[in-house]
């Protein structure tokens, strides 16, 4: 078994695991704005700060073989699947180290072993091409989910709706994740969209829907066990919203002085690391040494994954001609 | 009234904005995060606080929804400006564009105008990766009904914003992200007619056809390369001007398209094609362009910087094709690539 299907394995089946990667994403989401000012990165990328317990609780309940298209905030959900995280960061650095030799970039995150497509930077573009993904699945009488994970924001775009319908009306087995951090870039949801609990959305398509708890890795995987079991029964798609918060801004460019004062500070109060923690401490699962061990390992690990990825190769010239055809005499698979 | 001053590229288009509401209480601009947070690049600062929440309005997530409301505001009397913060994400959109808005002169016997302006950032350089970094001017060029016009400098980002919103048709304008930051001379009394091409540089031994952030790269290329070349910054692709590019080239002998654009199914192609039919006996040599490979914009730093046409390469073929009177190869042919 690969290392990466070890990590999945891991966040799969033990619960301290998933903290840990939990600390993981955290600790790799924080270097990234220093990369920035080195000059390591270019361009944009979007952090998932905050959001930790929504990307480990989702892997916790997929099989590697189910199929999850995520956004541009993808970091996290890359490694929750058990990307490496050489293989997410060196991605975003653009060498060869990385999950797409370094032409994708930080919002094009992809590793089809562990069923994650190619994160997509358009919004809600990767809803429908999760519902087709599920009617493969049906058409191929396979018990395979697929899973479409978009923010508040999403839910305004046409590809939402024709995309919950359409799941709907070919009862398709689809999880539709909304993770309602609340913004869409700079706009609080209530600026933009004429309802806050968006799992009601669902109700005009006659989908089953619910909220959960998006700061709480243990309730994230209680909602998505209930939605992926009614998918693989032939039960249907189900509208998840998973209530969170953005720690940091919208992009690497947003300072998020738009929040009102003390939002922020509100929920980090429910700080999903916080969360995880408070539990397994009091089911005796981890202590408070144990989890000093856990974040200072972890941050030598992250430092030696930047180095790591620093020394990786930059992409040679013909690499920006490979993969847009099939290669001539290639059997199409 | 003239009055002439050092701008950045994005601040242009804030200062054509604002003075054409100031002029017609029908101008209006809508678009995500354009009214609060002032644009994503900063290109409506102020607007809201001077022309307030009726005119100047923040968007949900739905291009097709703002997109569409600008061609029926623009039916009912309004001259609305949309603002589409990645020309990537007018695919959501298009029809309401390309197949409703276009078409609405010609289906009401004339009767219907749509003096809507649609505005979204373009191009690559800054690492945004292939879905935010395309230029696609492909998308819209080939919708007769639908003008498209590219800045390629603070002064023709503010002169064409105002000519586009006074036009009584849907006009399509592309803004060169990696401009946005850069500074120029305005003169707002300075007009640029749609559909006219802006002759820069005058010369004598080629003719240099180019558009949006290639204009600074040709200019560059011109000088590094010592020749004497004609520099013809297009600005509008769609209805281009083919006197001003015939002119040049009758006087010259020779073409260069510089086109940000891949190689198949650019804009350039249609200019050579033109300037070829029409001149074809008088050429000093074949006219040629030259553009990205066929490929997506790559993240990376290394290819990104390859992938655009360089003033180094420009250079190159302006120099190789005088000299020789043939048609240089591509660097991806040169290297092997392909
Ligand atoms: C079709 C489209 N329109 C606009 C954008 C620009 N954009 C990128 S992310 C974003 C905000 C999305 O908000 P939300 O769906 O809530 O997701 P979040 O970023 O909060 O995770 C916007 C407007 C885009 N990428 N695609
Ligand atoms: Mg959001």
């Amino acid at each position: 078994m690969s290392i990466q299907l070890k990590r999945r394995e891991a966040v799969q089946n033990d619960e301290v695991a998933r903290y840990e990667r939990m600390i993981e994403i955290r600790e790799f989401e924080e270097q990234i704005n220093g990369l920035f000012a080195t000059g390591a990165i270019r361009g944009t990328t979007h952090l998932c700060l905050g959001q930790e317990a929504l990307a480990v609780g989702l892997a916790a309940e997929l099989r590697p073989s189910d199929i999850v298209m995520a956004t541009y905030r993808g970091h996290g959900i890359a490694l929750a699947l058990g990307l490496s995280p050489e293989s997410v960061l060196g991605e975003i650095m653009g060498k060869t180290i990385g999950c797409c030799g370094g032409v994708g970039g930080s919002m094009h995150l992809c590793d089809m072993d562990l069923g994650l497509l190619p994160t997509s930077a358009i919004v809600g573009g990767g809803i429908p091409i999760a519902a087709g993904a599920a009617l493969a699945f049906q058409t191929q009488g396979k018990d395979g989910v697929a899973v479409s994970v978009f923010g508040d924001g999403a839910s305004n775009i046409g590809a939402f709706h024709e995309g919950l319908n359409l799941a709907a009306i070919w009862n398709l087995p689809v999880i539709f994740i909304c993770d309602n951090n609340i913004y869409g870039e700079y706009s609080r949801i209530n600026t933009t969209t004429p309802l806050l609990d968006l799992h009601e959305r669902a109700e005009s398509y006659k989908m089953p829907h619910f909220a959960i708890d998006g700061m709480d890795v243990k309730a994230v995987q209680k909602g998505v066990a209930e939605a992926v079991n009614r998918a693989r029964s032939g039960g249907g798609p189900t509208l998840i919203e998973a209530k969170t918060y953005r720690f940091a801004g919208h992009s690497r460019a947003d300072q998020a002085l738009y929040r009102p004062e003390g939002e922020l500070e509100m929920w980090q109060k429910r700080d999903p690391i916080k969360v995880t923690e408070e539990d397994l401490l009091s089911r005796g699962l981890l202590t408070a040494d144990r989890i000093a061990q856990i974040k200072s390992d972890m941050s030598t690990t992250i430092e030696g994954v930047v180095a790591t990825c620093q020394a990786s190769g930059e992409p040679t010239l013909a690499s920006m001609f490979q993969n847009i055809w099939t290669p001539k005499g290639a059997i199409n698979k | 009234m003239s009055t002439s001053s050092v701008m950045r590229f994005r601040q242009a288009i804030v200062a054509a904005l604002a003075d054409e509401m100031r002029a017609d209480s029908s101008v209006m601009l809508f678009g995500e995060d354009v009214a609060e947070a002032e644009g994503p690049f900063k290109t409506s600062e102020g607007l809201l606080k001077e022309f307030g929440p009726l005119r100047v309005r923040d968007t949900p997530i739905s291009e097709m929804a703002f997109t569409g409301a600008a061609v029926g505001a623009a039916i009912m009397g309004m001259k609305p400006v949309v603002e589409i913060m990645f020309m990537e994400f007018l695919g959501v959109a298009l029809d309401q564009l390309v197949t409703e808005a276009a078409k609405m002169r010609y289906l009401s016997n004339g009767v219907i105008s749509v003096p809507m302006v649609v505005r979204a950032s373009c191009g690559s350089g800054l690492g945004f990766g292939s879905q935010h970094s395309q230029t696609l001017e492909n998308w819209v060029a080939a919708t007769p009904g639908l003008k498209v016009v590219c800045p390629s400098d603070a002064q023709a980002a503010y002169s064409l914003m105002r000519a586009a919103i006074q036009d009584s048709d849907p006009v399509m304008v592309l803004e060169p992200r990696i401009l946005y930051a850069e500074r120029g001379t305005v003169d707002t009394s300075h007009r640029i007619e749609i559909g006219k091409a802006r002759v820069l540089r005058v010369g004598s031994e080629v003719t240099v056809v180019s558009l949006g952030q290639m204009v600074n790269v040709s200019r560059a290329a011109i000088e590094l390369a010592g020749v004497d070349a004609e520099l013809i910054d297009l600005a509008t692709v769609v209805p281009w001007d083919r006197e001003t590019v015939l002119e040049s080239v009758k006087k010259t002998g020779r073409l260069i398209v510089v086109e940000e654009a891949p190689q198949s199914g650019g804009w350039g192609s249609e200019i050579v094609a033109s300037v070829t039919s029409n001149l074809f006996g008088t050429l000093k040599g074949a006219p040629f362009r030259i553009t990205t490979p066929d490929v997506p914009v790559p993240y990376s730093g290394v290819l990104e910087a390859k992938f655009v046409p360089t003033v180094e390469d420009v250079a190159r073929q302006l120099k190789e094709s005088i000299a020789s009177g043939t048609t240089p190869k591509s660097w991806w042919e040169l290297e092997g690539l392909k």
